[in-house]
């Protein structure tokens, strides 16, 4: 039998439709340096310049002898960088990490109490999808490592994400990334967690133990980084016993900030077919929205996934609303003003909230510690939630 | 080729060849500078005695009207657009030319589409010397590698009027394909199998050349009315099986784009016609057939039933987005260049407000005016944009040709011109520091709408005051380009032989740009 002298791997995507993205094939072997072969539509503009971040990334990872042959669609420095690892790691089980650096627009904090209207699902392996995600100003992105991620491009998938939380400007959204279920979500953690995300979305929650778990791990990694930012949970109930254990899923931690359902997992799981009226998960939405009151967290509600019935979307989301939901998921960037237009405060809300406010202001002017609006006093997380409205308000151009 | 160009700079600051296929030009001597001198060109007298008394001008076939017509090495044939991407007819004509061995015809359509890639062998075997008109896809490619034996002139819809009308280009035969005809050679794009709405493009070429033959799909018994095209020009008719491929001649129905990135550009372009008053009782406006541009038009009839506004007259390409407007009372006229879709067409049959235009009437520069200038705003596309808020058109970074003027210069003229585009494409930028070729000078450009951000030309001072105050995302057109450099990183310029494969000629038929040959590497 003769030894193969070589090994070799790939990553990334090639095809018809593929965008901003890049398909690497790699060879490492004994002999004859490093040989690149680019296809590129832009390779008379970047073609250098991607030889030369080729062969830094080959360097890095001390590799002196291999084939690289890279079919690129116009992928961006960071996605590059992230297949090039991806083929390499494939190949010679590495444990470094080569970073893009991390832009400092991306160096925002979130709040506990944000708001959450609007989410949007990124495929955590399609570059083109993210770079305009921020423009459409969802309150959130979800970068998805679980279902929208084949089981045999995770691992790359994890190193475009990490890449893209350091790359990618998101334009102010919460970022969230939504990890697969444990024990692989573990992996995801390891990969994503220092590099300042603000949720981590846990699929198919079950049991509140292993949320504890999360959290721990999430904090060491934090720990280990140095850093003081607080990682918020968003579990997603998918399943008839999530369902049941709502509650505890949701007083699991203090770092359970709001709770999702998903109702194309749920519906398959107690056996029914999904319906637009929902009558078949009315229980399981009004017991999450009273469990996620009770623990004082937000409750989400599932994506409405016909892209483009925009009534149908409406309507979903205001009945929504009136069940309690203070949210829902976006799978298309043209669902995130139906959805704020349907959660947004109302005009009555926000002049009550300038009220407050004004109030609040003078009595601080005043150096008064109690603010009252006409003969009613105020408490400060009446104050705070007002401030929110206002801030939300200005946000959305509402003022 | 073979001798040494001689070059000049003009007064774009772009180097521009002397002559192209032997032939002296004129350089660019800016924006309303240069002033023709002369007459107009003129076409032989002819004389009813060499015409069948009895009007019936049909020969049986095409390849015997371009014998009669006398069909020779070296001449010029005109083709038009109409037809689109499902064209048969210009191809059929340089099949039979091949079959004649004829050599060195100069073709000169109002545009070309990628299947006329069909031609590239005649390209190549010298049947065709050069190609005078837009080089969409494949046939761009072809010249840009240098592989075209003379050199292209690209020229807008009106400029491609203005050229035959000074006797820039004498046609020797003009090929109208027509939707339907009578033997005669009246004709009009409204009715048959291959209805296009209109032959505006074919306007000219009646007019000025030659030898004019008519061919339709659609033959019927005198009068074929309305006679957009008018016999009376026309030396020769035939009827053909098909002239094209109706599903590719026209969308069935014009779909609005649902790309998330699109729409919102679109909606942003709205957004800053609504804050400058653009957008007024009484207005006019221009929006293309692309993605963007379409989008741009429903977003304009949601302010304008929102605020009960309606405008005086739109400028098409017509669509059934348009045609919606125009019967809701929101347009009261359309003046269309060319219909986009079937319902286009079926509006321009039955409705006295869809009116039909020329280049001549839209576009013509030596002219007494054009309505070009009348619109209030216009919405275009570019490859490219530069921080002199130069654009391009024709060329894309890497130096290629792949597309054509069509009215793009022309429209230029409007009172605001306003072009929504992407910061970057994949990872090219949009927004650069120098266009890769000059198509439109910055002085008509006013506003760049991208998705990250809006600049508007210093010299619009009036609309830089009316959006202070306003949410709208207003910054300099460096900004922008620094934004769209920092995501993608600043790409290096193509590298150029010295070969000139095309020039772009300014509305005026003075040289503004010249293409040259991409240089190949192994």
């Amino acid at each position: 039998m003769e030894k193969r002298d070589f090994v070799s791997a790939t990553a990334g995507n090639t095809g018809e439709k593929v965008r901003s993205d890049c398909h690497v094939s790699l060879e490492i072997k004994k002999t004859g340096g490093i040989v690149i072969e680019l296809q590129s539509k832009v390779k008379s503009m970047y073609g250098w310049h991607i030889y030369k971040l080729t062969e830094r990334v080959l360097t890095f990872f001390d590799i002196v002898h291999a084939d690289v042959r890279i079919i690129d669609t116009g992928a961006l420095d960071f996605v590059i960088m992230a297949r090039l690892e991806a083929a390499i790691k494939n190949a010679t089980a590495s444990d470094k990490s080569f970073l893009p650096d991390f832009i400092s627009q991306n160096d925002y904090p979130t709040q506990r109490d944000a708001f959450r209207f609007s989410r949007l699902y990124l495929p955590g392996n399609t570059p083109a999808l993210m770079l305009n995600a921020g423009i459409h100003k969802p309150n959130g992105v979800i970068l998805d490592l679980e279902d929208s991620v084949a089981p045999d491009k995770k691992e790359e998938a994890r190193l475009l994400v990490r890449n893209a939380l350091r790359q990618v400007d998101f334009y102010g959204a919460e970022r969230m990334v939504r990890i697969n279920p444990l024990p692989a979500g573990m992996e995801d953690l390891k990969a994503v967690i220092p590099h300042n995300v603000h949720v981590v979305l846990v699929p198919k929650a079950e049991h509140p133990e292993d949320l504890v778990l999360i959290d721990k791990t999430i904090r060491n990694i934090l720990k280990n980084n140095g850093s003081d930012r607080e990682v918020y949970l968003m579990p997603i109930i998918e399943t008839a016993l999530g369902v049941e254990n709502a509650y505890l899923l949701a007083t699991s931690t203090p770092s359970v900030v709001a709770m999702a359902i998903g109702l194309e997992d749920y519906t398959a799981d107690i056996g029914v077919p999904r319906t637009p009226e929902g009558s078949e998960s009315l229980y399981a939405r009004t017991r999450l929205v009273n469990a996620c009151k009770a623990a004082g967290i937000q409750p989400i509600d599932s994506v409405f996934s016909d892209v483009s019935d925009m009534e149908g979307l409406t309507r979903n989301v205001t009945a929504s609303r009136a069940l309690g939901f203070e949210g829902m998921g976006c799978i298309h960037p043209r669902q995130i003003r139906v959805i704020h237009k349907a959660f947004e405060p109302t005009p009555e809300e926000i002049e009550k909230a300038l009220k407050i406010v004004e109030a609040f202001a003078k009595a601080r002017e005043k150096g008064l510690g109690v603010v009252s609006l006409g003969s009613k006093m105020i408490d400060p997380p009446v104050v705070k939630r007002a401030q929110r409205i206002v801030g939300l308000a200005t946000q959305l151009g509402l003022l | 080729m073979g001798t040494q160009t001689q070059w000049i700079r003009n007064a774009a600051g772009r180097m521009v060849p002397a002559e192209v296929n032997g032939t002296p030009v004129i350089p660019f001597y800016g924006v309303g500078k240069y002033k023709p001198d002369g007459r107009k060109h003129a076409p032989k007298i002819p004389s009813n005695i060499d015409y069948p008394s009895d009007g019936n001008k049909q020969v049986p076939s095409l390849k015997e009207a371009l014998i009669k017509a006398g069909l020779r090495d070296g001449m010029t044939i005109s083709t038009h657009h109409h037809f689109r991407n499902g064209d048969y007819l210009a191809n059929m004509i340089f099949d039979i030319a091949h079959e004649l061995g004829v050599k060195n015809l100069r073709w000169f359509p109002s545009a070309s589409f990628p299947c006329h890639e069909h031609l590239i062998p005649y390209l190549e075997d010298g049947t065709i010397h050069h190609i005078e008109g837009s080089m969409n896809g494949p046939l761009g490619r072809f010249a840009s590698e240098g592989k075209m034996k003379g050199v292209g002139v690209l020229r807008s819809h009106g400029g491609r009027y203005q050229a035959i009308q000074d006797g820039e280009v004498k046609i020797d035969i003009a090929v109208i394909g027509a939707a339907c005809a009578d033997p005669f050679g009246n004709a009009n794009g409204l009715y048959g199998p291959s209805a296009t709405g209109l032959l505006g493009f074919a306007l000219a070429d009646s007019q000025y050349a030659d030898k004019v033959i008519v061919v339709t799909d659609n033959m019927v018994p005198f009068p074929c009315v309305p006679w957009q095209i008018q016999g009376n020009y026309v030396d020769y008719t035939v009827q053909l099986d098909k002239l094209g491929d109706p599903e590719k001649i026209i969308s069935g129905t014009t779909r609005i784009t649902k790309s998330p990135d699109r729409l919102y550009l679109a909606e942003l372009t709205a957004r800053f016609c609504e804050v400058t008053g653009i957008i007024h009782d009484g207005f006019s406006f221009q929006t293309g057939a692309g993605g963007t541009s379409l989008a741009v038009g429903e977003y304009f009839r949601e302010i304008m039933q929102q605020k009960d506004i309606k405008a005086r007259f739109a400028r098409g390409g017509s669509n059934k987005y348009l045609v919606s407007m125009l019967q809701e009372g929101l347009v009261e006229y359309i003046l269309d260049g060319q219909t986009f879709d079937l319902e286009g067409v079926r509006s321009m049959a039955e409705n006295p407000n869809h009116v039909w235009t020329s280049p001549f009437t839209s576009y013509n520069y030596h002219s007494k005016g054009n309505f070009a200038g009348m619109v209030d705003v216009v919405i275009l596309g570019a490859t490219e944009v530069d921080v002199h808020f130069n654009a391009n058109v024709v060329t894309h970074s890497d130096g290629y040709l792949l597309h054509g003027i069509g009215g793009w210069q022309n429209c230029l003229f409007s009172k605001t011109v306003i072009l929504p585009v992407p910061l970057f494409r994949d990872r090219i930028p949009v927004v650069v520091d120098e266009v890769t070729t000059l198509c439109g000078p910055g002085e008509l450009i006013d506003v760049i709408v991208t998705e990250r951000g809006i600049a508007i030309n210093p010299r619009r001072t009036d609309l830089l005051e009316k959006v202070k105050g306003s949410d709208l995302p207003v910054k300099t057109i460096e900004a922008l380009k620094e934004e769209a450099e920092k995501i993608c990183g600043k790409p290096d310029k193509p590298e150029f032989d010295d070969q000139v494969i095309a020039v772009i000629k300014w509305v005026d038929g003075t040289v503004i740009d010249a293409v040259k040959k991409v240089k190949q590497k192994t």
